[in-house]
């Protein structure tokens, strides 16, 4: 057992203990413990296997900063890929197992891979997928062999809440400088939102303690007024994952994500350490200074018994201090440095006191692993020369890098400062602001000072300019960085990418293949693309590329890391649709009456009604059948429906239409087509003046809200005051057509029907059923019909009081695909189908619906070009005889001497006139020979005749049916 | 997610917004010949840089005029179409 006695501070719960099982072995923990603590405390120091050659690894940062930590977890039933040990809080009875094994951490049967690193060069797989005809076989390997976790596909879906939040100022890192900038802006009289990804405020001041027994007094002062400041409110466990534009954080919790809207945001987030670079840095017992450090006062962990310290900074020498403190054996403190400042030296004072060995201009040459793989010896240069120390722990600190993901993400910039020797923040996007060591800022005093004018800056500009400049560095301050970590072994394995396996070699061969800039390093060698993005690399690996170059690193720039930050859970960021499905008022009828459903734009509509005993075809005939023989009633409330009123409403039309429209008498209606600015058809519909200045018309059911919002910006563009109204949903409509419809809606009203009374192509308000209505005379289908609209909540009422009075007519409801039946023998075009988005008016033979005479209308101008050419398609009607094996279908090809002459836009077998017809888009003079040959889906030709349309009723006379007729 | 200032409804989610091409002033159709006219129908200036562009609030259905970078999407300024004072 490795669990210290406790200690102030710690965030384990000694009252709760618990045990779960890690590759089959029982571990003990406590409440609070992350998988990665509580396997520390068990004694567990290989976690895991590396990505390529499946190395032992243990805990490096143990700040999900590297993913050597990463496991499969079964749990109530579900098995979850991908765990991130180091943060994710241990539940009782988990079952856990590494993940890229093949056997066990301990025996993991790929482990020969280590041996073959020489024969994987960098950019392997790049290599590997360029023949084609080895591709299937490396294709099979790399999939066997790589991946993580393992996705549990049978795991039932899960809807993960979103959640919202709103603040002035968002506060991303709760250490020194971000505890700093909070207050401040709160005291600025800004409503602030602090984040942070750990369970507790205070940040590395809790933990990098230089042997003291409790954090400063500072930093408790500090959490205590945050605490108690009422205008800030702390979100604990909660990760700032990525920067999106104005200002659009989402926050990633253990339960969901938090997307937080602030006003200026505060990047506080400090750094996170860099390992050093030399033979071994990778085995298990080498890891970062401060995850040593956060083991210990987290968690009461102690992670090694006899250590060394690799340092370069006043953190490896305060961090040694912290290890005598609870009873680790600090064998040497090896500074890479060959003189120390101010800050080293009060702690090089107390621990040579202590006894400690402190050697300076240190250069590690290997660490070199014992029993189970782990370190048990360094081996390094002196000035007194090689010597070795033996160890069962390796704390590195040798620097920083601070995070500037979220930074660069907003579009801000860093630039590489040589006395700090890191990355600092150069230029910040209107309202962000940071401080702390994003800034150069590291001892505590520089960190509240830098935090407070940041938050203050936020608070007082509320993101309406806020760019501040950086550097708070004060010159000549003690650097906490090292140069360059980097110490190259002849035999290699000097790891820069823990996630990706990548050693110095491979920037250096990188290099030389020509990858020599960090955006194309990056791509080519993978460095920086495992789940830890870079974090823990990116730095090394530039600083090796830098002096391959013989650049400095002030020429060179960090790449950008992708939102998410941290790997997400896919749950997380999945969201359902909300793309509405609209229904008509009648919608329940429908299916009470067995509708069998299509969509139509956003609608769902009846194709047809399904009957016993019928199939699809039979019943679409049956229903085409009794609007031709008796009457039939379908739902067309999908139709776009738009009231225009106003003393300019007429004219509006008539420049939105290309027929006429200020002079329809009131009661009447009209047939509009629309074409867009090149003369292309684009809509029709029907257009009924209800008043002198009240206009009532509809649009197809797919173009309806995108049309109406157009006439809105026709009418701002124009200049033109007309009122528009929107009614679509507030309408139900149907069309009652065929013969007997004079009949049943005589039953149901008093409004004279007679012809002269309520001709063919009128409109008129009354009341059916005592329900009023708006009824229009239309030709549609072709018979005696009346569209009738309904304010949608006396919808159904009237759907069943027609449907009821028709049941002696033999009334039946009819769906969408009959109504194209019954049009198509009428040889009515659908727009949109038998027109696409190059058909104009004139090749529909719409030139009755157009009106070139009026001052303006949308397309007038190209119309009358397009007039003066000769047309290069027409809509013409042909027939077949039916029952051909080789029935041709919609879009087929007409084939004209071996060359495309045009396709079918519309067929079918007409039930009335029993063969089949069909309308085509063809070349005139295709056209004019009387003969079309359709090649079919089989590739045979066959030849259908051009008729004229329409097929049925072509004087139409059945649409002007009088009364007794 | 982006915001837009809508000049009635004030700053609103991009989502809300449709976006319907750059004002473009139209030739008189009565005078240009088919050249012109066919290049204002046909064409449209791809050019990054500051533009004017008409957008739709759209549960509102307000329609306003957006100055917008297109080069780095910084939207300069909304204002209702022909507002008093607004430049066009």
């Amino acid at each position: 057992m490795m669990r210290l006695p406790p200690i102030a501070g710690e965030w384990i719960d000694r009252a709760v203990p618990l045990t779960f099982s890690f590759e089959g072995h029982e571990v003990p923990g406590f409440r609070g413990d992350t998988i990665s603590s509580a396997l520390a405390a068990g004694g567990v120091r290989v976690v895991g296997r590396s990505f390529k050659y499946h190395r032992p690894r243990g805990l490096v940062s143990f700040a999900n900063h590297d993913v050597n930590a990463m496991m499969q977890v079964e749990a109530g039933g579900r098995s979850i890929p991908n765990v991130r040990a180091d943060v994710t809080p241990v539940e009782p009875g988990w079952r856990i197992t590494a993940v890229n094994t093949r056997g066990g951490v301990a025996n993991d049967r790929l482990a020969w891979l280590d041996r073959l690193a020489r024969f994987l060069p960098v950019g392997f797989y790049y290599k590997a997928f360029h023949g084609k005809r080895l591709f299937p076989h490396w294709e099979r390997m790399f999939r066997a062999l790589t991946g993580l976790g393992r996705v549990d596909t049978t795991a039932p879906l899960r809807a993960t809440a979103k959640r919202y939040d709103f603040c002035d100022v968002l506060v991303i890192g709760a250490g020194p400088s971000g505890l700093s900038a909070a207050l401040a802006a709160a005291e600025g009289g800004a409503d602030v939102l602090l984040v942070d990804e750990n369970g507790a405020a205070g940040g590395s001041a809790l933990y990098a303690r230089g042997g003291a027994t409790q954090p400063t007094a500072a930093v408790a002062a500090l959490i205590g007024s945050v605490a108690a400041e009422a205008r800030v409110r702390t979100l604990l466990g909660g990760c700032a994952a990525g920067y999106y534009a104005d200002h659009w954080v989402p926050v990633v919790t253990g339960e969901a994500i938090v997307k937080v809207r602030a006003r200026a945001v505060v990047l506080a987030q400090g750094a996170s350490e860099q390992p050093a670079v030399f033979r071994g840095n990778d085995l298990p017992g080498v890891m970062l200074a401060s995850a040593a450090q956060r083991l210990i006062y987290r968690y009461a962990v102690a992670p090694a018994r006899r250590i060394a310290v690799l340092a370069a900074n006043a953190e490896g020498y305060a961090a040694a201090l912290d290890a005598q403190s609870h009873g680790i054996d600090v064998a040497a403190v090896l500074d890479l440095r060959s003189t120390v400042g101010p800050r080293t030296q009060v702690y090089r004072e107390r621990l040579l006191q202590n006894g400690v060995r402190v050697l300076n201009c240190v250069r590690p040459v290997e660490a070199i692993g014992g029993a189970g793989g782990c370190v048990a010896r360094l081996e390094f240069t002196a000035p007194s020369g090689l010597e070795s120390v033996n160890i069962d722990g390796l704390w590195m600190s040798v620097g920083f890098a601070p995070l500037t993901g979220l930074l660069h993400q907003a579009g801000g910039t860093v630039r590489y400062d040589s006395g700090a020797e890191q990355f600092v923040l150069d230029s910040l996007p209107a309202g962000t602001y940071g401080c702390g060591k994003l800034t150069g800022a590291y001892t505590l005093a520089e960190c509240i000072e830098d935090g407070r004018e940041a938050g203050r800056a936020a608070a007082a500009e509320l993101g309406n300019s806020g760019r501040r400049e950086a550097g708070r560095r004060p010159a000549g301050a003690e650097c906490s960085n090292h140069a360059f970590p980097v110490f190259r072994h002849p035999k290699g394995k000097e790891f820069i990418d823990f996630d990706e396996d990548l050693q110095i070699r491979d920037v250096e061969n990188a290099c030389q293949e020509g990858f020599d800039s960090s955006e194309l390093l990056k791509r080519f060698s993978t460095m920086g693309m495992g789940p830890s993005q870079g974090k823990h690399s990116n730095l090394n690996a530039l600083r090796v590329l830098a002096r391959v170059r013989g650049e400095s690193l002030e020429q060179h720039s960090l790449t950008t890391s992708r939102p998410m930050f941290h790997p997400v859970p896919m749950s997380h960021l999945a969201g359902r649709g909300f793309v509405p499905e609209r229904r008509t008022p009648i919608d329940r009828e429908h299916a009470v009456r067995g509708a069998v459903w299509m969509p139509a734009g956003n609608w769902r509509r009846p194709e047809y009604y399904a009957r016993d005993g019928h199939t699809r075809a039979q019943a679409i005939a049956a229903e085409v059948g009794a609007v031709r023989g008796a009457v039939g009633l379908i739902d067309v409330g999908t139709l776009g429906k738009v009231e225009a009123f106003g003393p300019h409403a007429g004219e509006f039309l008539d420049r939105l239409y290309t027929g006429r429209f200020s002079n329809l008498k009131v009661g009447m209606t009209r047939y509009g087509l629309m074409v867009d600015e090149t003369g292309v058809v684009i809509d029709d519909g029907v257009i009924a003046r209800l008043g002198a200045e009240c206009f009532y018309f509809t649009t197809t059911t797919g173009n309806s809200a995108t049309l109406f919002r157009e006439f809105g910006r026709l009418a701002t563009w124009w200049g033109m005051p007309v009122g528009l109204v929107n009614l679509t949903g507030h309408f139900a409509a149907f069309n009652l057509a065929g013969p007997a419809s004079r009949a049943v809606l005589a039953a149901l009203t008093d409004l004279d029907l007679s012809d002269a009374a309520f001709p063919y192509l009128a409109a008129r308000e009354a009341h059916v059923a005592g329900i009023a209505c708006r009824l229009m005379r239309v030709g549609f289908v072709g018979e005696l019909g009346y569209e009738i609209h309904v304010p949608a909540e006396f919808g159904v009422e009237l759907w069943r009081v027609i449907l009821q009075a028709g049941q002696s007519s033999g009334i039946r409801p009819f769906g969408v695909e009959a109504q194209r039946m019954l049009r198509l023998e009428k040889g009515h075009l659908i727009v949109g189908q038998d027109t696409d988005g190059v058909t104009n008016a004139l090749e529909v033979d719409a030139a009755w619906a157009v009106k070139m005479d009026k001052p303006y209308f949308i397309g007038q101008r190209s119309l009358a070009t397009l007039a003066q050419r000769p047309l290069r398609q027409t809509l013409v009607g042909f027939r077949l005889a039916a029952g051909g094996a080789q029935r041709p279908r919609e879009s087929n090809l007409i084939i004209d001497g071996g060359r495309i002459a045009g396709r079918v836009t519309s067929i079918g077998v007409s039930p009335t006139l029993g063969h089949l017809i069909g309308l085509a888009l063809v070349d005139p003079a295709v056209a004019a020979a009387g003969k079309l040959s359709l090649r079919v889906d089989s590739g045979a030709q066959i030849t259908a005749e051009v008729v004229p349309t329409p097929f049925y009723d072509p004087l139409g006379e059945a649409q002007r049916r009088k009364e007794g007729a | 997610m982006k915001l837009m200032t809508c000049p009635v409804n004030g700053p609103r989610l991009i989502s809300e917004f449709v976006y319907a091409g750059e004002l473009r002033p139209a030739p008189d159709p009565a005078t240009s010949d088919d050249d012109t006219w066919a290049d204002y129908v046909f064409n449209r200036s791809g050019v990054a840089g500051i533009k004017h562009e008409w957008w739709c609030h759209s549960p509102s259905g307000v329609w306003f005029i957006a100055e917008r970078d297109t080069a780095t999407d910084v939207i300069m300024r909304t204002f209702l179409y022909r507002a008093p004072g607004a430049a066009e």
